[in-house]
């Protein structure tokens, strides 16, 4: 979906961006992460042409993105940013409909359109529609800035730490419906973070950037357990690396199919994470588990979690 | 509710207060007389105020809609990468036309276009200039740095982005711009009634070179009241315009 290919980018003598390539597949979330300054947010806005590239190539569905006019590019790929920005001056309607229309979709289609996001993101569209963006909460702005760059269903999505300026439990909340909405949808996304925590729980893939350059690339699980360098090994934290292994790893991998125990069952595809969270607060080392459809698959103990 | 609400609008009863002055000055001859016995005559009647009124009106739209065209063009055009650079030297220049005093630039603009509208008028819009170009890039370069950027990652075009998104948003701001500007004009306009302008400030100047304080009063009073309504009108516009923006 995506190839970078050798792109830098340098402003006076200092070189943000580095001769960095990388390659996201169709479908895949891939987290660009890092700390402030390790070119993330510049590499994001080079693929919308935002920022010009100094030198290299960028493709997006195998189509140079010099190639095309930058607006048109734009209109095909969505973008939510941290600042949100929406139009003060616009409903959240038109807000969401901002790139139907510019791309001259029929009036009855852009309605229809804006109503299916509003569900989408759970915002009742009679209540929402005519609202203005400063009567909503930061974490409502979000969901119709998320909204709006999925409004004229991009292939391709781009977040620039789109979740860092609200509260954690409505963070948290977006992430479940980012997540959902990735696996529902399978749209490409390229999401910029800082946030550790955040990028494993939602990324596919991450690229760990650290002066311009991607230092590991990797699943999540494979980067907590194989870090590269010392770099690495410190952004991820050793301190809770137990915990958070825990956080990336399935129940599924460690199921006792079979058995039984008593209990409300915790879900297959829950993380251990959940499964320990459960273990202690109900005083138990034995959990049953069961799949997508409710029925009992077998059963998780608290030895599993560790071997 | 609506007939209590307009009764209780300073705009109505200044422009009612306007208006009749206006058209009937002359109610208040005795009232003039009283006051000062021996001038005769003592209500101004050289030209009609309503005619006064027109032609100074023409005067300040004239030069008001230029400087507002031209500041707020300056204004985009400065705001934007293209004209980035010539920033400094544009509020150097609103800044000159605004410290030059609009009697020295009459006294210029004279010889060369000659007595009349026409000196006036570039007085008025060197004059105003600068409150509307100073506001204006305020307001452009007040809309949000998120808005902005999410404008241009949407794939709104340079044209889209000034027209739907930065120019509604500064709106306020740049009104407020022209509104002090526009008030400035007509209280500046009376003195191109020195050099062969008519406007309400004819007869105040004729009533100081033939010493007849009535003729001043009446003058005086209009461009006072000219001025009021102006700026309340404005003041109702803006505050419909921020209603607008949300």
């Amino acid at each position: 979906m995506i190839e970078i290919d050798e792109v830098s980018k340098s402003y006076g003598n200092r070189r943000v961006v580095d001769r960095l390539s990388l390659t996201v597949g169709a479908g895949e979330l891939c987290v660009l992460l890092g700390s402030s300054g390790c070119g993330k947010s510049t590499t994001l806005r080079m693929i919308n042409r935002l920022i010009p590239t100094d030198a290299g190539s960028i493709r997006v569905g195998g189509e140079d993105v010099t190639r095309v006019p930058a607006e048109v590019l734009r209109r095909r790929i969505g973008y939510a940013i941290q600042s949100i920005g929406l139009f003060p001056h616009w409903t959240v309607a038109d807000n969401i409909a901002t790139v139907p229309r510019l791309l001259k979709w029929r009036e009855t289609r852009v309605r229809d359109r804006v109503g299916e996001l509003l569900e989408l993101f759970r915002l009742d569209p009679p209540t929402y529609r005519g609202k203005y963006p400063h009567q909503l909460s930061g974490g409502e702005q979000q969901r119709v800035g998320v909204a709006r760059a999925l409004a004229a269903d991009p292939e391709l999505l781009l977040m620039d730490e789109p979740f860092a300026a609200v509260d954690p439990i409505t963070r948290d909340a977006l992430q479940t419906e980012l997540a959902h909405i990735h696996r529902a949808t399978g749209k490409t996304i390229v999401f910029v973070t800082h946030d550790i925590e955040e990028a494993l729980r939602l990324a596919t893939r991450i690229a760990i950037m650290e002066r311009g350059r991607i230092v590991q690339l990797g699943a999540p699980l494979d980067i907590l357990e194989h870090p590269a360098n010392d770099f690495v090994r410190d952004f991820v934290g050793r301190h809770g690396l137990g915990l958070k292994l825990l956080s990336v790893r399935r129940i599924a991998d460690r199921l006792r199919r079979g058995e039984t125990a008593d209990g409300e069952p915790v879900a297959l595809d829950a993380s251990l994470g959940e499964a320990l969270s459960a273990m202690t607060t109900r005083r138990t080392d034995r959990l049953p588990v069961c799949d997508a459809d409710g029925h009992n698959v077998g059963v998780i103990a608290l030895a599993d979690l560790v071997h | 509710m609506g007939a209590k609400r307009l009764l209780a609008s300073p705009t109505l009863w200044v422009g009612l207060l306007f208006a009749a002055l206006l058209l009937r000055m002359d109610v208040l001859e005795p009232l003039f007389r009283f006051g000062f016995p021996r001038v005769e005559p003592v209500v101004y009647n050289r030209d009609s105020f309503p005619a006064l009124f027109l032609s100074q009106l023409g005067l300040v739209a004239a030069a008001s809609l230029a400087a507002s065209l031209v500041g707020i063009g300056l204004a985009v055009f400065v705001t934007r990468p293209a004209g980035h650079d010539f920033r400094a030297m544009v509020d150097a220049l609103a800044t000159v036309g605004q410290t030059f005093p609009p009697a020295a630039v009459l006294a210029i603009a004279v010889p060369m276009v000659g007595f009349g509208a026409r000196p006036t008028v570039i007085a008025l819009f060197l004059y105003g200039l600068l409150p509307i170009i100073e506001n204006a890039i305020a307001g452009l370069e007040g809309v949000p740095q998120g808005v902005r950027e999410a404008a241009e990652g949407m794939g709104l075009s340079p044209g889209q982005r000034l027209y739907r998104v930065d120019l509604p948003l500064a709106a306020p701001v740049i009104l407020a711009g022209i509104r002090v500007s526009v008030t400035i004009a007509i209280g500046t306009a009376t003195i191109g009634s020195t050099v062969g302008a008519l406007t309400l400030g004819t007869p105040i100047f004729d009533g100081l070179v033939a010493n007849k304080l009535p003729f001043v009063l009446e003058g005086a009073v209009l461009v006072a009241l000219f001025a009021i309504l102006t700026d309340l009108l404005f003041s109702r516009l803006e505050r419909w315009l921020r209603r607008a923006a949300g």
